[in-house]
């Protein structure tokens, strides 16, 4: 079981939630990736996305300011 | 059900096939099936060669192959100003952090969005299947598209 980072605080609607899908879909079962994103749009987005296809959210906690830290498992 | 989302992408402006891709990977990387069937001008955007070259059959095709161009010389729907417009938005985009036209279109594939060339429009303007990129999943006719499109959002544009 392996952690991984993706930083996506300078990317846009779509881009924020596409990179997330696709580093999902590299990981195993079971791996994890924090996901670097700002509030407002990706935060409500990515949590909620990775939630319906499945995967499991474990922690979303903020970092500093408007950048937050969401934790994803396959 | 898997939701689904079929574009029928019709036009070959630079915006509104940003427009295209821009949906069509947001609903791929949210678990939406998502189908583009490209037709006349749209078939630009799917083309090989991606600048402007003499594609078709016949001189009369052969010349709107060249006019018409491909994904990099594709013009703003409104204010192109001779194809100036097009590379100010790029370079927008890039300041801004906002992924371009092309970076979209490699989005797409990578996420396996379905892309499908119209066979009716192909036939007037000349074009072949080995004139499009690979990734283009079949040629099809209005009927097959609507029955792709069955059960899901359906958008022109």
């Amino acid at each position: 079981m392996a952690t991984y980072q993706l930083d996506i605080t300078k990317d846009h609607c779509p881009i924020t939630f596409v990179k997330t899908k696709i580093e999902l879909a590299k990981l195993s079962k079971g791996d994890i990736l924090e996901v670097l994103l700002l509030e407002g749009e990706p935060l409500e987005n990515v949590p909620r996305t990775s939630t319906e296809q499945g995967y499991n959210v474990l922690d979303v906690s903020q970092v500093e300011g408007p950048t937050y830290k969401v934790t994803i498992q396959k | 059900m898997e939701k689904k989302l079929s574009i029928i992408s019709f036009s070959g402006d630079f915006d509104k096939l940003t427009a295209v891709f821009t949906l069509a990977t947001g609903a791929a990387a949210v678990g939406y099936e998502v189908n583009i069937f490209f037709t006349f001008w749209g078939l630009d955007a799917i083309k090989e060669k991606q600048g402007r070259s003499f594609l078709g059959k016949s001189p009369l095709t052969k010349a709107f192959g060249f006019l018409m161009g491909g994904l990099k010389v594709a013009p703003v729907s409104r204010f192109n100003f001779w194809g100036i417009s097009p590379k100010i938005f790029r370079s927008l985009m890039r300041k801004n952090n906002v992924a371009t036209l092309e970076e979209l279109v490699e989005y797409a594939k990578v996420l396996g969005v379905n892309l499908y060339a119209c066979e009716m429009a192909m036939h007037i303007l000349g074009l072949k299947r080995e004139d499009f990129i690979p990734e283009v999943k079949d040629v099809l006719g209005v009927a097959t598209f609507l029955k792709l499109a069955d059960d899901g959002q359906t958008l022109f544009i």
